[in-house]
């Protein structure tokens, strides 16, 4: 259907991970928590928000206690679908439920040069280059910053980071690092340039922004502020819960749900009440921190659990979701990376999460690999191949190709077969040589997908922005440079 | 005869249990046992036993975590006894910790604050979002030996710098020894700034500090 884009639709697979019964308590006991613990909001304008709709402040430790007709009626506003929209119109992504987007994961600090094999820290170019191969990827549909900039001023990093993007792709954009308030309206002024103008991004918003909470049950003041600018021009916005186990969440699965829905839920409301009926979405990549050392996982049994279990709380709220799968702890793409980047990818997918965050990334979204990018790529379309399940019908039980053949024959010479072999999976990376070949080679998936990422980061030429928005985005940025605080 | 009650003690850090080592504290003081032996020959016998458990693998995060709470717990109920007495507990060193300025991320560095206290460092927690300044000002109040900073954003990391370019600007760099860390903190980015040490954990922050202090 979308250009140049491969996304899961039509699932043929079902999951029930939670009853309607175990989700209306998990979203009894988040309103209770958000009655009675309260959420932190350390932003003035935040905290005036909350006060004017009747929410209780504790203005000294920027804590907020609403009640759930508030919070209920809030939600209420959300739109249930709406669409994400790529600079080539052929490109948008609808939210409407029934697709699984795939996005490249952010925001990373250090990468494995594609030239020299080398980790060292990121730059611009690196985001340039990612975009560039992820513009030319189908099962990439959206893009994070997947790494930082690090070259760049930290007060317009953000800002350098989108515009990087958008001059190598035409997909949609999805910022995550920006985290303050005049970062964020000079993001929307951007945007608005290549939509052109701000009542043209409202209807097709060509940047979405995402926040991450604070766990527990708190949120970071720029995040917010910054939010709160995009919910004003129509920028769909989502806040991420990260809660984990043992760490920022309770020990258990269920009460760590309720910690992170909690998060999301009163900042999805605050957005609403600022500004009812702003795009919202749900996102999430909770995990079970590290029994040894409290460190971020990345994944395991939890993560996968997490997965399948956030879609349904975010169709409670009947709002898109933004699942975090993929991520992997793993230090190289390896057994560990295989197994945690498909299991928490198959159980997001299988339950219909709209957006999937991401791929590239090694040791928990540190270390971009652009060999891991090409393999999570690979598995994002075994996990597409499966949720198209197993087809029965007449054609597909191919009863008159059996009698065909009958007893002792084989199916390789078969009209039908020829008909439909295509739907059989090729993969890129699996090694199905015979032993003697791969004995005389040893190389393996990890040499193929750098080779093929290599060959589309100097072939693929995405469509260039036009001349004059390019000097125009050059001139907020220069302005945004001059303006900026002072570095630290 | 003391030996049940140093028992009790270095059991009631085993289970984590902040009120049994606060009141067993208090007996002791109520007893004439003199704070510091009740800390050395009791309350820290049982840290060091889930030290060696932790070490193990039998042991996890959240028991080293809730034992050196019981054992702060304990030490602030024996200190006013000690002051009182003129008696000192010996320290590896004194430990300024702060999450930098514009960043509010606070498990790591407080949980490295517990773990380091449970290991005989004396440490001051500022918190998170810590101006520079008020850092520089409380490393100087308490004449610390380490500062450690802690970072989870790009942007906020640059502070770890400033904090280092701070102190040797106003010629302290060489009496304080800048420990950092955070998920986005590298070994390129620690030799950088010319960081004394970094951790990728709370665990192994412990022993670059002590390290730090030519202790291990």
């Amino acid at each position: 259907m979308t250009k140049n884009i491969k996304s899961i639709t039509n699932p043929k697979l079902r999951l029930e991970i939670l009853t309607p019964a175990e989700v209306q308590r998990i979203h009894e006991a988040t309103l209770w928590i958000i009655e009675n613990v309260g959420v932190r909001f350390p932003s003035e304008k935040a905290l005036d928000i909350w006060e004017a709709h009747g929410a209780s402040v504790d203005r000294e430790k920027q804590v907020v206690r609403a009640r759930p007709e508030l919070i209920e009626g809030a939600l209420k506003h959300c739109p249930p679908t709406y669409t994400l929209a790529a600079r080539d119109p052929s490109q948008d992504l609808p939210l409407d439920g029934n697709y699984v987007f795939l996005g490249t994961d952010g925001c990373g600090v250090e990468i494995i040069d594609i030239h020299t094999g080398i980790r060292r820290s990121t730059v611009l170019q690196d985001v340039a280059d990612i975009a560039r191969v992820a513009d030319g990827t189908e099962e990439v549909a959206f893009h994070w910053v997947p790494v930082s900039a690090q070259d760049m001023p930290a007060a317009t990093r953000g800002l350098h980071e989108i515009r990087a993007i958008w001059e190598n792709t035409t997909k949609h954009v999805q910022t995550e690092s920006i985290y303050n308030e005049r970062e964020a309206r000079a993001a929307v002024e951007m945007a608005a340039l290549i939509a052109g103008g701000t009542a043209a991004l409202r209807d097709r918003p060509l940047l979405s922004l995402m926040q991450c909470s604070a766990s527990p049950l708190g949120h970071d003041g720029g995040s917010v502020e910054a939010a709160l600018v995009a919910a004003e021009y129509g920028i769909p916005t989502g806040f991420m819960t990260m809660a984990a186990n043992l760490t920022t969440g309770p020990a258990t699965l269920a009460g760590n749900l309720a910690v992170g829905n909690a998060e999301v839920i009163a900042a999805t409301a605050l957005l609403q009440l600022a500004f009812p009926g702003a795009p919202v979405f749900y996102a999430a990549a909770q995990t079970a921190s590290d029994l040894r050392t409290g460190a971020y996982t990345g994944g395991g049994p939890e993560d996968f659990l997490y997965g399948a279990a956030t879609n349904v709380l975010a169709d409670f709220y009947n709002i898109p979701l933004s699942m975090g799968s993929f991520a992997t702890g793993a230090k190289e793409p390896n057994w560990q990376a295989g197994l945690e980047n498909s299991l928490s990818t198959f159980m997001a997918s299988v339950v219909m999460s709209d957006m999937l965050l991401g791929c590239g990334f090694l040791h928990g979204s540190r270390i971009w690999s652009f060999a891991e990018m090409m393999m999570d790529c690979e598995i994002f379309s075994i996990v597409h191949k499966m949720m198209q399940g197993i087809v029965v019908d007449d054609e597909s039980l191919a009863l008159e190709t059996i009698a065909e053949v009958g007893p002792g024959g084989n199916f390789l010479k078969q009209k039908h077969t020829r008909q439909h072999m295509r739907e059989v999976f090729l993969s890129d990376f699996m090694d199905r040589r015979t032993y003697n070949e791969w004995e005389s080679k040893k190389d393996d998936a990890r040499d193929w997908a750098l080779t093929k990422a290599c060959k589309r980061l100097a072939e693929h030429q995405p469509d260039p922005l036009d001349p004059q928005i390019r000097a125009e985005l050059e001139r907020i940025l220069n302005l945004a440079d001059s303006q900026s605080p002072a570095e630290g | 005869m003391n030996d049940e009650l140093f028992q009790k003690m270095a059991q009631s850090i085993l289970d984590g249990d902040s009120d049994l080592s606060a009141a067993l504290a208090q007996q002791a003081i109520d007893a004439g046992v003199d704070p510091l032996e009740a800390i050395n020959q009791g309350f820290v016998k049982g840290i060091n036993t889930v030290g060696d458990s932790f070490s193990c693998g039998t042991a996890f995060l959240p028991e080293l975590v809730m034992a050196g709470e019981a054992m702060k717990t304990a030490v602030a109920v024996l200190e006013p006894e000690m002051k009182r007495l003129g008696s000192q507990r010996q320290m590896f060193g004194k430990v300024v910790l702060a999450t930098v300025q514009g960043d509010i991320h606070e498990i790591g560095k407080s949980l490295v604050g517990t773990i380091l206290a449970a290991s005989g460092f004396e440490v001051y927690d500022l918190g998170v979002d810590v101006a520079t300044s008020r850092i520089i000002e409380k490393v100087k109040e308490v004449d610390a030996d380490i500062v450690g900073l802690s970072a989870l954003l790009t942007t906020t990391m640059v502070k770890q710098k400033e904090v280092i370019d701070e102190l040797d600007k106003l010629g302290m760099r060489a009496k304080v020894k800048v420990m950092v860390g955070g998920a986005p903190v590298t070994r390129e980015w620690v030799q950088r700034i010319e960081a004394d040490g970094y951790s990728e954990d709370a665990i192994g922050a412990v022993a670059v500090a002590k390290q730090l202090m030519g202790a291990a």
